[in-house]
This record gives structure tokens, C-alpha cells and sequence, in this order.
């Protein structure tokens, strides 16, 4: 089996600091890798550079694209790159704020995606855009609301549907659950895992909260300083850690 | 012709001229690309057309003669003003008669009369880029402009569905020049829209904003739109009051304070030529004014 998405030897320092480096990995298609670490430890770097949004200083980001095979992504041109990221791959943001147009109704958010691939036909983007809404539990009714209309949880699922509308294949997904109360977070969660299991997603997500980690990844990168410290199955990782760090985070969890 | 010896010709150096013809070739060679130009300050306030002034200045010869016109009409105070400053550092001839000119700066409108091959049409534009309110920043439409990443334009036409039921943009309505550029053809009427592909040459001057461009003859120019929510130009549903023509692009203008109104032709000079050749209503068609109620 080929893998999905391949990193090999990944750098990005900012000036003498080091952002994340010596990071490689493979993901396999329909896989779900977590990767967490405290605040600073190169996470979110390390997502922006996969993700083509930073352009790292060193290392391949190999994809397996649908009509030519391996390629890597920081060699592309930037039309085709352009065309990836709004097409085969997804980015959830933190902030729903940043990845919503916020003066924009929900159905034109959705719609977006659609429009910018070629999508002409009115009837068919509305239709695609009420078919998300109802997948990620939004009432259609709303489908003329600005999102600034909607609550934080209900905005953060405006950003999956707009996201995942057009069928990709990888998601990344920074925090997706930031910023959320619990209740809402666990509504959240149980969406994203049904969404995922059934569009046979991979996806990569960022967190620094392991029960989030523990629901939905199959795998887990440890990162801390820039390194990842630690990688495996994501069980195997958090009841038998073997690095310090991901001892002391495993054990600074509270348990309720 | 005696020069008016206190201007240039046509008010700017011969310098700027230069400049500004440069970035009107490179605007021709690259149909619906906004060239950014060294736009001069020019002794009348922004938006007053100080882009198309400029644009003119740069196009006019001693032998052409110009027209101006102001959302259709020639005697209002932005084309009379800019016709007399023409007058005055060119000395060029005027006239009112689209037939008759060579160059006719406009401001929101096309004239009605089909231009012919060797007339120059010079736009005033306020805002050249018309991803402007959808995208703010300029360093990341122009990259959209570069990228041919125009589904941010259908996204505002979508929402235009939504709210109104169909496509309420009725003016500046975007267009795709040769399959490229996304365009704003300035804010003409929707109605004009069809006319962009033409035998003249037009031209584009935005003055703030620093920017010209143009269409060159006979250059496809496509309204953008949905399948099922094709492009409709639109005006009102009436004929001229005055010509009785049906298929011109009309004003409505108040008549008096009880709701008396009457529809005329925006083109002043082609109602004038119509009424000239003996074209009449068919019948009054200022609507009756409502019974006052006692």
C-alpha cells in the first residue's frame, strides 16, 4: 500500500529559532494522525508548512495526487497548489473566524469551494451547499444567515461543511475543537469521527488536548522544541510512554 | 489652429503622455489587465474623471474631435466641465454628435449609436478592481487575477440569488474579457453590457486608483453568470417619453411633487437625433398623476 502523504526531513526555522525539524512521516489513506505538544513546540508550524500555507526551509511534502502519482507539493506551481488546497485537501482552522467569510451567507460559504472548481449552476451549488448544512446538523432554514449569526460551535461546523464539500481526501484541522464549551466540543468530535469513518478522510490534526487525540487518531507524533519526541499508535503511545515529556503530559491530564 | 501658448497640448508634459501611452499599449496587448500608471494630479477633485481625463489627454490629436458625456447626457456639469477644459489646453474641436467624434470620454454609459472602427471610447473609472469588496487585500487579488482564481466573483453573484431571488447587481456588472481578465467595464448599466464587444477602440482610465486598461475592437467580453440564472440586461419598461424609442437605456425623471414621472433616453444626443428625423411617441406617456384624495 502506498501512503497518502509523505514527509521526508522537514525544516523551517525562523531566523535562528527553530520552528519544527527532522519531522518525516507517512500518512496512509483513511488514517487519522494526531500530533501534540505544549504551546511553542512547532506544531502549528509544522501543519502551516504541510498544509503549503509556510514554505518550509528544507525537506519534501510528497502527495498522492489523483492524476499524476507522488508528487511534491512545494516543487508545484502554484495554480496547481492552489487548485490541491481547495480541492483534494481541506484546512479546518482554529478560529472559525478565519477560515468562514463572515460577511458572506452560509450557503455561499459552502458554495465557495464549488464555484471556484467551475461550478456554474445555481440550483445545484444551493442543493450541495443544504445537503452539507443537514450532514454537519445545521437546520437549512439558515442557509441565508451570515455567520456572524452563528454560535461558535455552529460556525465551527459551518467551516467543516464548507470545507469538506468538495469530497477531499485530507484534512488538516488546527484546534478544531479550541475554544469550544465541552458539551458542544463532544457534538463536535462525534461529527467529526462519523464524517471521517464514512468519507474514508485521512486526516492530520493538531491538538494539545489528548482526549481529543484519543477519540479520533489512529496515530500519535509527540512534538516538543521543534522534534517530535515520540511516535506510534495512538493507545500505545498514551498508556506506555516512553519519553519524558509525553510522560509528564500524559500525567498532567486531570482526570474528572 | 493657434496654440494656447500658457498650456502643453492637452494640459499634460509630453513626458507623462509618454508614460501614460506606454501603459495604454501594454493595456491593449493584455485585454482586461489593470496596468498601474503614474497618475498626475490633474486640477479637478477625484472622482470628477481624472483617470479618463488623463487617458484623453494622452489619445488626443489637434485634428480629433471629442465628445464628452455624463451618464449619457452632454450638458451635465462633469462633461461640460471636462469638454471646456479640453477645449481650452487642446483647442480640439467638439461636438455632441456621437457620429461626429473621434474620442468621446464617458462616464457610466456606452452611447447608443454603434461606435465604428477608429473611434477611441475612453471610460472614467472609480474602482478598477472588481474584487475589490470581496477581497480587500490588493496584493492577493492581484495574485487572483494571476491565478485566473475567479470563484470569489460567482460567490457575490450567489449571494445576490439568495437575498433577491435573482441578480441584483444592475451596474459595474463583472465580465470576462478573451476568456482571462475578470473585469469591471466601470458602472455602466448592465444594460451596456452587451455593447463592450465592439468596433472601437475603449479604454479605461481609474485615476486614484492608478490604473488603466482596455478592451481592444472586437474582443469577446462575457457577462459572468449561473446556468440556470442567465445574464439579463435590464431597464425600465417603458419607451421614451420624448423619441418613443423602446431599446434604449432610459431615465426616469420626476415631473412634479404628485408622482408625476415620465421616462426618457440617457443618451441625449441619440434621443435629439431621433426626435430630429421626426421620431415621436406613440402616444403620452407620462404616467397621470395620482387624484388627490380630498
Amino acid at each position: 500500500m502506498t501512503p497518502l502523504f509523505s514527509v521526508r526531513d522537514l525544516r523551517k526555522t525562523y531566523g535562528g529559532r527553530i520552528g519544527c525539524t527532522d519531522v518525516s512521516f507517512d500518512l496512509y489513506p483513511g488514517e487519522v494522525m494526531g500530533i501534540v505538544g505544549e504551546s511553542g513546540s512547532g506544531k502549528s508550524t509544522l501543519l502551516n508548512c504541510l498544509a503549503g500555507h509556510l514554505a518550509p526551509d528544507a525537506g519534501q511534502v510528497f502527495y498522492d495526487t489523483r492524476h499524476s502519482g507522488m508528487l511534491d507539493t512545494l516543487r508545484m506551481a502554484e495554480p496547481e497548489r492552489r487548485m490541491l488546497g481547495r480541492t483534494d485537501w481541506a484546512f479546518v482552522h482554529q478560529n472559525a473566524r478565519d477560515g468562514l467569510r463572515m460577511s458572506v451567507s452560509a450557503g455561499g460559504n459552502v458554495g465557495e469551494r464549488l464555484m471556484a472548481v467551475g461550478a456554474r449552476h445555481y440550483g445545484q451549488i444551493r442543493a450541495a451547499a443544504t445537503d452539507w448544512l443537514g450532514r454537519v446538523e445545521i437546520d437549512a432554514g439558515r442557509i441565508d444567515d451570515r455567520p456572524s449569526a452563528f454560535s461558535g460551535g455552529m460556525q465551527q461546523r459551518l467551516q467543516i461543511a464548507r470545507n469538506l464539500v468538495t469530497g477531499p481526501r485530507l484534512v488538516f484541522m488546527d484546534e478544531p475543537t479550541g475554544g469550544l464549551d465541552v458539551s458542544v466540543q463532544a457534538r463536535l468530535l462525534d461529527l467529526l469521527r462519523g464524517l471521517v469513518r464514512d468519507m474514508g478522510l485521512s486526516a492530520i490534526i493538531v491538538t494539545h488536548d489528548l482526549a481529543v487525540v484519543r477519540l479520533l487518531a489512529d496515530r500519535l507524533m509527540v512534538m516538543k522544541g521543534g522534534h517530535v519526541v515520540e511516535s506510534g499508535l495512538t493507545d500505545q503511545v498514551l498508556d506506555d510512554p516512553q519519553h519524558g515529556y509525553t510522560q509528564l503530559l500524559v500525567s498532567s491530564v486531570l482526570q474528572a | 489652429m493657434t496654440q494656447d501658448t500658457h498650456y502643453n497640448f492637452a494640459y499634460l508634459d509630453e513626458q507623462t503622455k509618454r508614460m501614460i501611452r506606454r501603459a495604454l499599449l501594454k493595456a491593449m496587448a493584455i485585454p482586461g489587465y489593470q496596468v498601474p500608471f503614474a497618475s498626475r494630479e490633474m486640477p479637478m477633485p477625484y472622482g470628477w474623471g481624472t483617470g479618463g481625463v488623463q487617458v484623453s489627454a494622452a489619445c488626443l490629436t489637434p485634428s480629433d474631435t471629442l465628445k464628452v458625456i455624463d451618464q449619457g447626457a452632454d450638458d451635465t456639469t462633469n462633461a461640460v466641465s471636462i469638454r471646456k477644459f479640453f477645449e481650452k489646453t487642446a483647442q480640439v474641436a467638439t461636438t455632441e454628435s456621437t457620429r461626429a467624434a473621434s474620442l468621446i470620454q464617458t462616464r457610466h454609459r456606452i452611447p447608443e449609436e454603434p461606435l465604428r472602427e477608429g473611434q477611441i471610447l475612453v471610460y472614467q473609472v472609480p474602482i478598477p478592481e472588481p474584487l475589490r469588496f470581496l477581497e480587500p487585500r490588493e496584493t492577493e487579488t492581484r495574485k487572483m487575477h494571476a491565478l485566473q482564481d475567479y470563484g470569489l466573483m460567482h460567490v457575490k453573484l450567489y449571494e445576490d440569488i439568495a437575498r433577491h431571488g435573482n441578480i441584483a447587481t444592475s451596474y459595474a456588472y463583472p465580465v470576462k474579457v478573451q476568456g482571462r481578465y475578470v473585469m469591471d467595464p466601470s458602472p455602466i448599466p448592465k444594460f451596456d453590457n452587451p455593447k463592450l464587444r465592439m468596433a472601437a477602440i475603449q479604454l479605461f482610465g481609474a485615476g486614484r486608483e492608478q490604473r488603466i486598461y482596455a478592451i481592444p475592437p472586437y474582443t469577446d467580453v462575457v457577462s459572468l453568470d449561473f446556468e440556470d440564472h442567465p445574464f439579463e440586461p435590464s431597464k425600465a419598461n417603458h419607451a421614451c417619453s420624448l423619441c418613443g424609442a423602446d431599446h434604449t437605456y432610459l431615465d426616469e425623471v420626476i415631473v412634479d411633487d404628485r408622482g408625476g414621472r415620465m421616462f426618457v433616453c440617457s443618451d441625449t444626443d441619440y434621443c435629439a437625433t431621433r426626435q430630429a428625423t421626426g421620431a415621436a411617441p406613440a402616444q403620452t406617456a407620462t404616467s397621470q398623476p395620482q387624484e388627490a384624495q380630498p
